[in-house]
């Protein structure tokens, strides 16, 4: 456990803290001094055009990419190259993919109960409650014994959401959840994501989900080009966008 | 023209599809006969059977002695101008060709050896036989301590002991493949992920062992292990002549599985690692429980041709003085007792029997499990 988290201080400390971040892809910097802090309970919808760095940013947080200078803190852990700094965050910190990344040589119920059993030491049998228990609420408990390989895009989002959620994590980030959905199964996925944001859930999105952003997000995050264009809450970040990129962003996506 | 509207108001039904065979003589149309070139190609490929196939049959069945007692069974007199294989050479041999020179009244220890191999591989195998993780600590744990003690020899049970020179035929062959078989998938697995690792001690000492053991023949090998070794170290420490070569061939098939395994692991999508290291799985939990078992599975296929390859150059152990099956052949066919002109081929037609048996066996497993992979669950 780290030091700096006492039980005292423990809610003044924001989930995410992102100050003075830059990153390199070798030569190539991909972003560019990132100040975000994200609160307790607070919903952030990170918005933009593509290889704005939005996932790249959202994936410093539980440290499956690394960066060069300045600092992320997450529950008052500071990420460094110290292994046992980021398995303390990745324990504590879910994350949905674009393309689900299920594992295809377990069942659905394995697939919920492995992280539990072996990161969380939680009996077999308990894992097995909660899981039934996350399976009932993305609605899909019938699935439990099949493969991933038998279930449909939206379905097997909704798996990996519940496989996240089996580690009661205390942040959740998604990155395109929906992109990569037949259009008649996002709405399915999106329903599951509004009824988490509204049990309270810290969570980070990435999305193109305009009406999710405006329906569930307390602020969007705008990205171009490594950088973070504006910050707002939703009602003035799509009636009064301030800066020139975000509006021609609006523009071309809204119309 | 106008555009067309249009609106299903009757659904179409599911039905059998329409039948395509058309006996057999539409079936030779189809295949052997569809035009000019495959007619041409047919003809020469009968023609090619024509000459292969009945001098065979007649060699290896039709003419072949069954038995006799010594050479006069199998040499051409005048009333039988056509001899083929002198089966009966084998069949006097068949004890030597199995056990080598392993003393007769302990022979059985090695029929219980081949019995609770065999009892093994199936167990381990078959998809049919329950409880795999028994099976697995059987065959990787019980029978490797059991052989040694049947085989070697083991006082307190009173089985004599046996050395290893006195070890032949296909006990060796099956010895020597079962432990570069079992040593080299572990080691190759170990190697792969070495290759793979960030640690640059680990990479670089992966490499240059993959590096220099595979283009080294595996000759060398052997030579290093039986003749270089007992240079450097003192007779009294020096280890048995055929655990030096066990050690050579496992050491030299793991390399070669090291790159089998490596291309299965190059085959996992990204997306694997970031879902277990998103879940918070340590790095050996995320290779031994999500990216292991998919990359092994696919692999499976190369991995039985790899231990194919290593089955057949298995021979080799010949040359440092190990009597292997083909060994034991070499040195029976140039026995008096059984000096005729065929005694030399019915050996060798004999060793490519059991040669072809034993690899056939493994391409059909491999094939069976290709199958049943593609039935499976995709991804």
């Amino acid at each position: 456990m780290s030091e700096t988290r006492t039980p005292e201080k423990a809610g003044d400390i924001p989930a995410v803290e992102i100050a003075g971040m830059h990153k390199w892809f070798g030569d190539f910097h991909v972003l560019r001094d990132i100040n975000l802090t994200v609160g307790r309970g607070e919903r952030i919808v990170v918005c933009g055009p593509s290889g704005s760095g939005k996932s790249t940013m959202i994936r410093c947080i539980n440290r499956l990419e690394d960066y060069q200078q300045g600092r992320v803190v997450v529950d008052g852990v500071l990420l460094t190259n110290d292994l046992k700094s980021i398995d303390e965050v990745r324990r504590e910190v879910g994350m949905v993919f674009q393309h689900f990344n299920l594992f295809p040589h377990l069942t659905v119920m394995e697939n919920l109960t492995l992280a539990p059993i072996w990161v969380r030491k939680m009996p077999k049998k308990k894992a097995e409650e909660v899981a039934l228990h996350y399976l009932e609420r993305v609605r899909i408990p019938e699935q439990a014994n099949k493969y991933p390989g038998q279930l449909s895009g939206g379905q097997q989002q909704r798996v990996a959401i519940a496989r996240a959620l089996c580690m009661s994590p205390k942040i959740m980030l998604f990155d395109e959840p929906t992109s990569a959905l037949d259009p008649e199964m996002v709405k399915e996925v999106l329903e599951t994501m509004v009824e988490l944001a509204e049990s309270g859930m810290t969570m980070l999105v990435v999305t193109h989900e305009m009406g999710f952003a405006r329906q569930v997000a307390d602020r969007i995050v705008f990205m171009d080009e490594g950088q973070i264009v504006e910050v707002n809450v939703p009602a003035e970040f799509f009636a009064h966008p301030k800066h020139e990129r975000t509006k021609l962003f609006l523009s071309q996506i809204l119309n | 023209m106008r555009p067309q509207a249009f609106v299903r108001t009757e659904p179409v039904p599911a039905m059998p599809p329409p039948a395509s065979g058309r006996g057999v003589t539409g079936w030779l149309r189809e295949n052997l006969f569809s035009g000019p070139l495959n007619i041409v190609l047919t003809l020469l490929s009968l023609l090619v059977l024509w000459w292969i196939v009945p001098p065979l049959l007649n060699f290896l069945i039709f003419d072949a002695v069954w038995v006799g007692e010594d050479r006069a069974a199998c040499i051409v007199t005048p009333d039988r101008p056509r001899v083929g294989a002198c089966w009966a050479f084998v069949a006097e041999r068949i004890n030597f060709f199995i056990y080598g020179f392993y003393p007769v009244n302990e022979r059985w220890r090695v029929d219980t050896f081949f019995a609770l191999l065999a009892i093994g591989i199936v167990w381990l195998l078959a998809t049919w036989a329950p409880n795999k993780r028994v099976a697995a600590v059987y065959f990787f744990i019980v029978l490797p301590i059991v052989s040694i003690m049947l085989l070697l020899g083991f006082a307190p049970l009173r089985l004599s002991y046996v050395p290893t020179s006195l070890w032949g035929g296909i006990l060796v062959t099956v010895v020597v493949s079962a432990v570069g078989i079992v040593f080299s998938l572990p080691l190759g697995v170990v190697l792969a992920l070495g290759r793979r690792s960030r640690m640059p001690a680990v990479r670089l000492f992966s490499i240059i062992f993959i590096e220099f053991v595979r283009g080294v023949p595996l000759i060398t090998v052997l030579f290093m292990a039986s003749v270089m070794l007992p240079l450097f170290v003192p007779e009294a420490w020096s280890p048995d002549k055929l655990l030096r070569a066990l050690v050579g061939v496992a050491l030299f098939a793991a390399a070669y599985m090291a790159e089998v395994v490596r291309a299965g692991l190059q085959a996992i999508p990204r997306g694997q690692y970031e879902g277990a290291q998103a879940l918070g799985l340590s790095y050996w939990k995320m290779m031994g429980l999500i990216i292991l078992p998919q990359a092994l599975r696919i692999t499976i296929p190369n991995i039985v041709n790899s231990n194919i390859a290593l089955f057949k150059d298995t021979t080799l152990v010949f040359i440092v003085g190990i009597f292997d099956f083909l060994r034991t052949i070499e040195a029976a066919r140039i026995d008096p007792k059984w000096a005729t002109p065929v005694t030399s081929t019915t050996g060798y037609a004999f060793a490519a029997l059991f040669y072809f048996i034993c690899c056939f066996m493994m391409s059909r497993y491999a094939r069976g499990v290709e199958r049943r992979l593609e039935t499976g669950h995709k991804r």
